[in-house]
């Protein structure tokens, strides 16, 4: 049976009543144990008996053709094969649920896997992946600069509203300034990995992957066969951050090789290749304009944004996302424009859009305040609109002056003072604020839920967990809605078979997949009023005990066998007339050294409006996730392309610098107490990536503060603050 | 990589193989072997051999080369008479790898130039004159000192540098016979038309120990600037030896760290301190004479004013000049 819901009108608040406490409960991630003690299978950790090891060729021209001569390595220990068939040119894009591109003997940018070299074992594929011949036709046209030369691929339907320029000449005060970011990587822990097992037609892929309900549509697509006959496996992904969102090539060169072969193929991806092959984030140049008058009331925002993608990628970074909804102001104005380029593809990366776009936005705020003379969380409160500033609808709840304002007061911002006022020896300390705002979305979902007459129960969806602990807060909700402690519920996840869940990315697994089961369990909480003779909501389910009506019955007698229902959440009309946002306020106290420009980020404080917090430590882990991907993007993250052949020039973890612990100053998070019944039936919203939103620029509003360096330029390394400093 | 023999020298005869590779704690030549960068055909493993300690010397201290830098920090007569050694080694790589990483494959270690490591380029260090695509590419991290037409990497140690300071020998047992003591500027070998040489080191030497002479007097710092505040190589550094004396300056030793192909010293720099009152402007006299033959090539044009900045406030430290 299921029990559907579609999300057209509020829900009654259902688990504010129920009462067994394992929701909001921080309990700790049940996979934890194995992960850290090396129990958790990952993807490259699966063996199979025969199975044969791949090594990815890659691409040594920016542009052209190639041809492999694999008789030049077709004598070299352990060489099984080198297949180049049906190779795709980068990862999916998340929620293609098409093939990627597939380039067949055309070379698109440097790296662009052309082959698989296979053998028995990794070392000798490897050796034979370097050894290969492989014949290049350049082409002499290639384009890897985002310059004015580029082509250009513009967004036409692109908001003007109003009269920004009149806007901008008219204001009292204004900003209009240029920002660049490089591009990002994921750089998640686990490399990106597939062992590929054929049985007849039947294919098992066990890969990394955070959306299984789009990959194995994306692998069966590149591969030209139904996709009834594939299975994918993700039980474990080590960090995900949107790089897994679709197929990686190496599903697909597994794949063709162990068919090819007859026998099991395991293919992990080097780390360079990850950051050749999977999509970055793209870099951005952003024009930000900001309008107000005398007392700081926003008349104008404009907000275009430059960037760079492969051709027939069909995504751009939506670096204004933020930015349409944050702040009134009547003179709007948006552009985009996307130079098709021969650098590796572009794609999703933690929170895409507002991780770059908001530090962009958030800085001119920081300049327009110091202008008009009132505190930034002042010029912030002030502009926070009424409804949405451009489609007029309604916000489904709004946390944002509750962040700033009590995040101010337990931050002690109070202390702040004029930039360079404060110093420590040779460091200058300032403080910084930004908002952060991160659009809150509701995908289809199913679960299926099933309670024992024993008290236990078991949760199934093909959902994944990325490290966020989906398997703890979907133990969690089945737990509360039955009436059982969480311990009692098994959590499966990541096999394709099972009911279609949304997929881990855009901040959405917890409200979508943790729906579904809500739902499922709902189903479930149904059969058991029946049975008890009382109506739905009168029943109470705690400790594996029902009582309702006048009755008070424990589960094992009110169940002959297990109950198994499948919830399926579908989003509504409450998607179409509110606006859904997940809000907040970052916080951050740096040190800038004087001499070198070196900067040290000393503490820094979130304050998050997200709906329901199912659970706080989970949440909270997502949000410090969130702050040190902000101080990697503000101080020390960033891609460097060959000016020449566009090619990652540092793809390694010892050359893109992600921060270390040493960076990671004290952290800390508060959570708005709310509940968003526009959301979903649970009231809650997205978290993991509004806690990025904005965190970057609280840093380099901080900077300001402290030595009076603007950073427009990022990251913010030594370079680009020294030269400013006296 | 490509298959390769292994065998554990139990003796110093058997280190001393012509045909053969010295893997030490492996940090760096493994890696360059996985991306064969660097293809022997034969390991030397010399990690059994009688090279693990510290000890006093005549004049100083002899640091045996298999010392790890881990225990070379921590050692009692480092951390109180070559302070700046300890710094230096502990602003290196990680705990892990200091673990691992020993003295003599610390000097050893090549090149980060991230052209060296991607064998879809070229680069006259990997393939002498296959050409230097770092002069004109994304060349941050890389020299502005003591290059070449032909190279522009810089030799990536905080070790060494401390130790140039120090005016450390390299003690190193030749494998036709003999042992040599070379200053470390006879040791290393600046670029010129071949980058691929990097050491008087010929097939079969072996490094044995590094002498320190006797704790220097004065102060002692190593302070490095890098991109994220642990686990990056210096963009630029400075280790500096310096003591004074009624108001004067009466010694001075000064190292830098990524600025060059070797650990750089310059001893007309410290010529223009020796005797004089230290004064932000002496200071700036002594970086004119360092800086004086710098070049930048776009990317790495910083470094020129932050080495500057950064000697300039060691030396303040140093000589208590107030900033
Ligand atoms: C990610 C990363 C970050 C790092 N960061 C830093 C840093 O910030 N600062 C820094 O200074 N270093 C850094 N390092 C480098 C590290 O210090 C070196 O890798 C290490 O010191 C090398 O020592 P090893 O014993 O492992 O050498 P090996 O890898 O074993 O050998 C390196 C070379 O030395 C030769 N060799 C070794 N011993 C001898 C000997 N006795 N005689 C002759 N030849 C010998 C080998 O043949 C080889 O060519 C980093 C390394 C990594 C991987
Ligand atoms: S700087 Fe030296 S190591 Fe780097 S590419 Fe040029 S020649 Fe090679």
């Amino acid at each position: 049976m299921t029990e559907h819901l579609k999300m057209d009108q509020v829900q009654p608040r259902l688990l504010d009543e129920t009462e067994q406490g394992a929701l909001h409960a921080p309990m700790p991630r049940p996979e934890g144990p194995l992960k850290v003690t090396g129990t958790a299978t990952y993807a490259a950790e699966w063996k199979l008996d025969g199975m044969a090891e791949g090594f990815m060729v890659r691409a040594g021209i920016t542009k052209g053709r190639f041809k492999v001569d694999a008789s030049s390595v077709e004598d070299m220990p352990g060489f099984l094969g080198v297949y180049t068939d049906r190779m795709v040119r980068n990862s999916a894009q998340g929620t293609a649920g098409t093939n990627p591109v597939q380039p067949g003997d055309q070379v698109q940018y440097l790296g662009q896997p052309i082959a698989v070299a296979v053998a028995d074992t990794f070392e000798q594929a490897r050796d034979i992946a370097l050894a290969l011949k492989v014949e290049y036709t350049p082409d002499d046209d290639a384009h890897v600069v985002m310059d004015d030369s580029a082509t250009y691929e513009d967004d036409d339907d692109a908001l003007d509203q109003g009269d920004l320029d009149a806007a901008m000449a008219d204001a009292a005060f204004s900003v209009d300034g240029m920002w660049t970011t490089k591009p990002h990587n994921s750089a998640a822990m686990e490399p990106h990995a597939t062992l590929a097992q054929w049985d007849g037609d039947k294919l098992t892929v066990r890969s990394s992957l955070q959306m299984l309900n789009y990959n194995k549509h994306e692998i069966a697509d590149s591969l030209g066969i139904d996709v009834k006959n594939v299975r994918v496996l993700s039980p474990y992904v080590g960090g995900g951050f949107g790089s897994k969102l679709g197929m990686s090539p190496e599903c697909v060169a597994a794949a063709v090789a162990a068919k090819a072969l007859g026998r099991p193929v395991r293919v992990v991806l080097h780390r360079n290749h990850v950051f050749e092959t999977i999509v970055l984030r793209t870099e951005t140049r952003q024009r930000v304009r900001l309008s107000c008058d005398a007392e700081g009331k926003l008349t104008g925002i404009g907000h275009e944004n430059w960037q760079a993608n492969l051709p027939d990628e069909g995504m751009a970074e939506p670096v204004d996302l933020a930015t349409h909804l944050l702040y009134g102001g009547e003179n709007r104005r948006y552009g985009q424009h996307v130079a098709m380029l021969n650098r590796p593809a572009s794609g999703s990366v933690r929170a895409p859009g507002e991780a770059v776009g908001m530090l962009a936005l958030e800085n001119a705020m920081d300049e327009l305040a110091e202008k008009v003379g009132i505190d930034p969380i002042e010029l912030r409160v002030k502009n926070i609109p009424d409804r949405h500033p451009e489609n007029g609808t309604p916000f489904s709840s709004h946390g944002l002056k509750a962040c700033l304002e009590d995040g101010a007061e337990r931050f002690g911002w109070s202390q702040r003072q004029a930039p360079k006022a404060r110093r420590e020896g040779e460091w200058y300390i300032g403080m910084g604020v930004a908002s952060a705002a991160r659009l809150n979305l509701l995908m289809e979902s199913r679960a299926r839920v099933t309670l024992n007459p024993d008290g236990t129960a078991l949760v199934q969806t093909d959902m994944t967990d990325i490290g966020t602990g989906t398997y703890a807060i979907l133990g969690q909700i089945a737990a509360e809605m039955l009436g059982i402690p969480a311990e009692k519920v098994t959590v499966e996840l990541g096999d394709s078979d099972l009911p279609e869940g949304p997929g881990s990315g855009g901040s959405w697994g917890a409200a979508s997949a943790g729906s579904a089961v809500f739902l499922g369990a709902k189903g479930i909480r149904k059969k058991l009023a029946e049975r008890l003779g009382c109506g739905a909501d009168e029943l109470r389910l705690q400790d594996g005990v029902a009582t309702g009506g006048n009755n008070r019955r424990p589960l094992a007698e009110l169940m002959d066998g297990p109950i198994s229902e499948e919830g399926h959440l579908e989003p509504g009309q409450t998607d179409d007339d509110f606006t859904q946002s997940g809000f907040g306020a970052h916080f951050a106290e740096v040190a800038v050294n004087a001499v070198t420009g070196e900067v040290r980020v000393r503490r820094m404080l979130a304050a998050m409006a997200a709906g329901r917090i199912l659970n706080p430590k989970t949440a909270q882990s997502q949000v410090w996730g969130g702050q040190i991907w902000g101080i990697g993007t503000a101080l020390t993250e960033g891609i460097e392309h060959d000016p020449r052949t566009g090619h990652v020039v540092n793809n390694d973890l010892a050359e893109y610098h992600v921060p270390v612990n040493l960076d990671v100053g004290d952290l800390d998070v508060m959570f708005i107490d709310e509940r968003d019944d526009q959301a979903n039936p649970m009231q809650v919203k997205g978290i993991g990536e509004l806690g990025l939103s904005g965190a970057g620029a609280a840093i380099t509003n901080a900077i300001y503060n402290a030595c009076g360096v603007r950073v427009r330029d990022y990251p913010a390394t030594p370079d680009r603050i020294f030269p400013h400093l006296d | 990589m490509k298959p390769f023999d292994y065998v554990r020298a139990s003796d110093a005869a058997e280190a001393h193989d012509t045909a053969g590779r010295i893997i030490a704690g492996g940090t760096n030549l493994i890696d360059l072997m996985k991306h064969q960068i660097e293809t022997p055909s034969k390991l030397v493993d010399v990690t059994r051999l009688d090279m693990h300690e510290i000890a006093p010397s005549d004049d100083g201290l002899r640091i045996g080369a298999l010392v790890s830098n881990s225990d070379l920090a921590a050692h009692d007569t480092v951390r109180r008479d070559y302070p700046v050694l300890s710094r230096a080694l502990l602003s290196g790589a990680t705990g892990q790898l200091r673990n691992k990483a020993t003295t003599g494959g610390n000097l050893m270690q090549r090149t980060r130039c991230p052209y060296f490591y991607d064998t879809a380029q070229p680069c006259n260090k990997r393939q002498p004159g296959s050409g230097c695509p770092a002069m004109a590419g994304v060349n941050r991290i890389l020299a502005v000192l003591g290059t070449s037409d032909q190279c522009i990497a810089t030799h990536p140690s905080d070790m060494a540098v401390a130790m140039r300071a120090l005016d450390a020998r390299i003690e190193v047992a030749r494998a036709g016979g003999g042992t040599e003591t070379l200053p470390m500027d006879d040791f290393y070998v600046l670029p010129g038309d071949d980058p691929s040489v990097e050491t008087v080191m010929q097939p079969g030497d072996l490094i044995t120990a590094v002498h320190l002479p006797s704790a220097p007097t004065g102060h002692q710092t190593y302070r490095k600037v890098r991109d994220r505040s642990s686990y990056a190589f210096a963009l630029v550094s400075v280790a500096a030896v310096v003591d004074t004396d009624g108001g004067k300056i009466t010694e001075a030793a000064l190292a830098f760290g990524g600025l060059a192909p070797r650990p750089w010293r310059d001893t007309d720099v410290e010529q223009v301190l020796l005797g004089e009152t230290p004064s932000d402007a002496l200071f700036d006299k002594a970086a004119d004479v360092l800086l004086a033959d710098a070049k930048g090539h776009g990317g790495n044009d910083f470094k020129i004013p932050l080495v500057r900045r950064t000697l300039k406030a060691v030396l303040a430290d140093l000589t208590g000049v107030t900033r």
